[in-house]
């Protein structure tokens, strides 16, 4: 966004300069504050990622476990116990993230071509507003629909009793599951995709659309083609957004995905969609009353911690791809 | 009911006269040297201005021998009328496209001509208000009684503004080719044909080493090129040109008229311009428009030279537009 | 309209047409776009069911459950649904946390939208502060919650709530847990604040500083009134949000059911105080809390839904408000 002041000459008197002094040491007071919360946040976390180097990142032993010890170490600094092997708590975070936001990616996709351009009238008039109220309503609320309804559901309907048998050594099958997880995650993040890609798909040029149809190209074909090919910046943008608020989505997946901090098993078949698992935010939210162990603070430090520098990647990553589609999308005159 | 010019009195239609004659007598071989172009009657200054003559440019375009094919009738239109809402655009007009020819659309901002050509590939359908009346017919078949993406494959449009797709340059002339049908061409397959077409629209010596490179970082010229071989890559039978050199410096103009010319011959030209000088350069047949109604239409020399219309003569001579 | 199309005479011998590639029976919507386009309506129709379902479930199990004394009856801590008591302390909690966090976030967020849009001196602060915006809005709310948790606790910040014998700062109270929201509301006001005073011309702060006025003055007379409605939505944007979030609340309010006031100050003891919100109630009552309570999980998740419905068309009234001319 560009800025009207730059263009201006100098602020003539003093209550310009103080405005101007007072008003940037506001933005700066604020960027100082954000830059401390990084500087703690990675400061207080790193104990635990030194004590464990890359093997923090690794798998082994059960991560419940490992927390309750660290919680109960011994009051003697030098004794705490900072063992702790995250990769159970990652790989969920991963699974349940990367495939809503695939089905995310696609329905929303598919629903913003179809507001934009195959909806009847009344439909499309409904489907504006539904979007925005789904993305105002909070969290809480689609979890505890997801507790009281899905997971029930799944758990008595869907799970079948040779299933829960069959991995009752390891873990038990009560419908916290990653398939409840993954659903209601991809319900919550997909309209906020919908609106952004909706208004990019409606601002593409005229001239393209026309053109398109000048060739005799029909609208599906169209709207594939150059419609969404136009909007790549903003189907990133919104896919951005929508990761960022998935990686972040704690207080839902802490009720509905499990309360174990389970790895879930890709070769245990169908089972594995049954099966619960915790993304590191949840952890977090699950824990945090015993913030005040020192180690055990540490800890969960330690996983803010990554949440936080993925949150970074995502923006970074973001601002790259957008910048190289940058030679495709001029401005069409 | 008659169509009547909305002229001073006079009761000519100015439709039947030249079909009924152009039906008759086969079109006399022209072979237009640059010494022999037709002179332009110069417009008289007004009265009350002091508008000097302007001196008319002497063709320097050396059109293409013809040969003996006699234009074929394309398409039609019959009565055609075309409203916006309540407004009335265009106004029971019947004209015919010929392949071997190039027809000028000619008129004052406003009359109706680019309403009139994007009825012609049926894109004002596109404006929800649109409405049409009449019929418009390719090769005798009403073109509301076959599918529109068919219709708009044999019936090509360049636009004002060059729209390139953003893409490259390949993918943008292989666009049409691509983007119909079931089955996936192979670039290979591609190959030919978007070179050919580039060939056609005089863009591949420009652009032969850089076929990836993004379209939209060629000039103007060269991006309306572009679309011009992006329409003939579907090989249309009919080609629809919106003004298309208004945006462009006068040597693209120039390779764009030059290109036009030169396709006349296998494709019908509609052409849709301000500037009279290019519709004199370019055209065979003219038809003038004023304010949604077909004032005068006929051949190029006819409608140039001795207009039978006096608003003709008057928008012709530089008198409005 | 009559066609009278008179049909010339008949045209000289025709030539061979021109080889055409397309035949003409083929279909244009190959099997693959009408796959996808009915992949295109499945989905719209998926949405709407999927909203309506949500919306519908949520109307009939509040209906159900809602009974208007839990309204207005603080909530006791008891085992037994039948006298657990109603969640007044709860909905008191959701409105002072607003209106804390938005009463912190607003001005901060409009100095800082005016400081981007008029002054943005020099300009690698600039691009720093809205860098450091775009960070804040990214940042899950789990990790502000806990951050705020680890700065609140520090003995400097004693003050804003309970401290404990020994002097373990509790740090958790309205005013941390208003900081915090705060945070989260403030790059929605920076953002439509930004794009309000984005929108105003240029030509109407020149005629401003023609006339002698300093900018500071502009801005305080003439754009920030005019920009009333994005920052209007901005503010209602921002209070969305923080009726919404649990997890700052979770972390630090506290979790006592009633709100505990700290001392016998009117305002500020509440606001030291601990409590709970709306969002912690439905959170605690389901079975990822204690659990035990779906009824009344129910009842204050669907006030939580009505409020945020309100919201959302509070904000759609001051989007739809006249524009104010200049582009008329």
């Amino acid at each position: 966004m560009s800025n009207h002041g730059s263009h201006n000459a100098k602020p003539k008197d003093r209550t310009d300069q103080r405005a101007e002094v007072a008003l940037g040491a506001l933005a700066s007071a604020v960027l100082l504050l954000i830059a401390f919360m990084i500087v703690f946040v990675f400061s207080k976390a790193w104990p635990s990622f030194a004590h464990n180097g890359l093997a923090w990142f690794g798998g082994g032993g059960n991560v419940d476990e490992q927390l309750s010890n660290i919680f109960n170490s011994p009051a003697n600094p030098a004794d705490y116990v900072y063992t702790m092997h995250a990769w159970p708590l990652l790989y969920a975070t991963a699974l349940i993230t990367g495939v809503s936001l695939l089905l995310a990616t696609t329905i929303s996709l598919l629903s913003a071509m179809f507001i934009v351009e195959f909806a009847p009238d009344a439909m499309r008039r409904v489907l504006q507003p539904v979007v925005r109220l789904l993305a105002a309503v909070p969290s809480v609320i689609y979890g505890l629909i997801g507790v009281l309804v899905l997971v029930p559901f799944v758990g008595n309907q869907v799970i079948t009793a040779g299933q829960k048998e069959s991995v009752q050594y390891v873990i038990q099958l009560d419908g916290t599951s990653i398939l409840v997880g993954i659903l209601v995650l991809t319900v919550m993040i997909t309209p906020i995709m919908v609106a952004i890609v909706t208004d990019a798909l409606r601002a593409v040029p005229r001239s393209w659309t026309e053109g398109a149809a000048a060739l005799g190209v029909n609208r599906w074909r169209a709207l594939r083609t150059v419609g969404l090919r136009a909007a790549r910046p903003a189907i990133v943008a919104a896919a951005v957004l929508a990761t960022a608020r998935a990686l972040g989505e704690a207080i839902m997946l802490s009720m509905v995905s499990g309360s174990v901090a389970f790895a879930p098993n890709p070769l245990d078949g169908v089972t594995f969609f049954v099966e619960p698992a915790r993304t590191l935010a949840a952890t977090v939210v699950d824990n945090a009353e015993g913030l005040s162990v020192k180690p055990f603070g540490q800890t969960i430090y330690a996983f803010a911690a990554i949440l936080l520098i993925s949150s970074f990647f995502l923006s970074f990553a973001g601002w790259v791809a957008r910048q190289s589609m940058r030679k495709y999308t001029l401005q069409a005159r | 009911m008659e169509s009547l010019s909305p002229l001073d009195g006079e009761s000519f239609d100015p439709m039947r006269e030249p079909l009924a004659v152009a039906a008759q007598l086969p079109p006399p071989v022209r072979r237009i040297a640059v010494e022999e172009a037709p002179t332009i009657a110069q417009p008289t200054p007004r009265a009350n201005g002091n508008l000097p003559p302007s001196t008319s440019p002497r063709p320097k375009l050396k059109r293409m021998p013809r040969t003996d094919t006699v234009p074929v009738e394309r398409m039609r239109t019959e009565a055609l009328s075309i409203a916006y809402g309540e407004k009335l655009a265009v106004n029971q007009v019947s004209l015919i496209v010929r392949q071997g020819e190039v027809l000028a659309l000619i008129g004052p901002s406003g009359c109706g001509k680019t309403t009139l050509l994007r009825s012609l590939n049926r894109l004002v359908d596109l404006t929800a208000s649109a409405r049409r009346g009449g019929r418009i017919l390719l090769d005798g078949e009403d073109v509301d009684l076959f599918d529109v993406t068919h219709l708009r494959r044999r019936v090509g449009m360049l636009f004002q503004q060059p729209n390139p797709f953003p893409m490259s340059i390949f993918d943008n002339v292989a666009y049409g080719l691509r983007e119909r049908g079931s089955k996936k061409p192979s670039r290979r397959e591609l190959e030919p044909a978007v070179v050919e077409a580039l060939h056609r629209a005089g863009l591949f010596e420009e652009v032969k080493d850089n076929l990836d490179h993004p379209a939209l970082a060629l000039s103007g010229g060269q991006q309306q090129r572009l679309c011009i071989a992006r329409s003939l890559a579907v090989r249309p039978e009919v080609l629809l040109l919106d003004e298309p050199c208004s945006a462009l410096d006068p040597i693209s103009t120039q390779v764009i008229e030059e290109t036009i010319v030169s396709l006349r011959a296998e494709i019908a030209i509609v052409i849709v311009t301000h500037n009279l000088q290019q519709a004199q350069r370019v055209a065979d047949h003219a038809a003038f428009m004023y304010l949604g109604d077909l004032i005068e239409y006929g051949e190029a020399e006819q409608v140039f030279g001795s207009p039978m219309a006096e608003r003709t003569r008057e928008y012709v001579s530089g008198g409005f537009g | 309209m009559s066609t009278h199309s008179h049909v010339p005479a008949p045209a000289p011998p025709v030539p061979p047409a021109p080889p055409r590639d397309i035949s003409r029976g083929e279909d244009s919507w190959s099997l693959g776009d009408k796959i996808g386009v009915g992949m295109a309506w499945a989905a719209g129709i998926l949405l709407c069911l999927v909203a309506g379902a949500i919306v519908l479930y949520m109307l009939v199990r509040g209906i159900q459950y809602l009974k208007f004394s839990e309204l207005v009856s603080h909530p006791l801590p008891s085992l037994d649904q039948s006298n657990s008591g109603g969640f007044l302390d709860p909905i008191e909690g959701t409105i002072i946390l607003t209106i804390l966090g938005t009463a912190i976030a607003a001005p901060i967020g409009i100095g800082i939208a005016v400081w981007l849009s008029e002054y943005a001196r020099p300009s690698w602060l600039a691009r720093a502060v809205e860098s450091g915006v775009e960070i804040v809005a990214g940042t899950p709310s789990i990790v502000l919650a806990i951050f705020g948790l680890l700065v609140f606790q520090q003995s400097f910040f004693g003050f804003l709530s309970f401290t404990a014998e020994g002097n373990a700062v509790f740090g958790r109270s309205f005013f941390t847990a208003g900081a915090m929201m705060s945070l989260i509301a403030l790059p929605l006001i920076v953002g439509a604040t930004r794009e309000a005073l984005h929108s105003i011309p240029s030509h109407v702060r020149e005629a401003s500083y023609a006339l002698g006025k300093d900018r500071a003055s502009t801005i305080r007379r003439v754009l920030l009134p005019a920009s009333r409605r994005g920052i209007g939505t901005g503010i209602t944007l921002g209070m969305g949000r923080i009726v919404g979030d649990t997890a700052i609340v979770v972390i630090l309010l506290g979790a006592s059911l009633q709100l505990q006031a700290e001392n016998d100050v009117p305002v500020l003891g509440t606001l030291k105080g601990t409590g709970s919100t709306l969002t912690s109630y439905v959170y605690n009552n389901s079975p990822a809390g204690e659990g035990g309570a779906p009824q009344k999980a129910y009842a204050a998740a669907f006030v939580l839904l009505i409020i945020v419905i309100f919201l959302n068309f509070a904000i759609d009234l001051i989007a739809r408000r006249k524009e104010p001319a200049w582009n008329r």
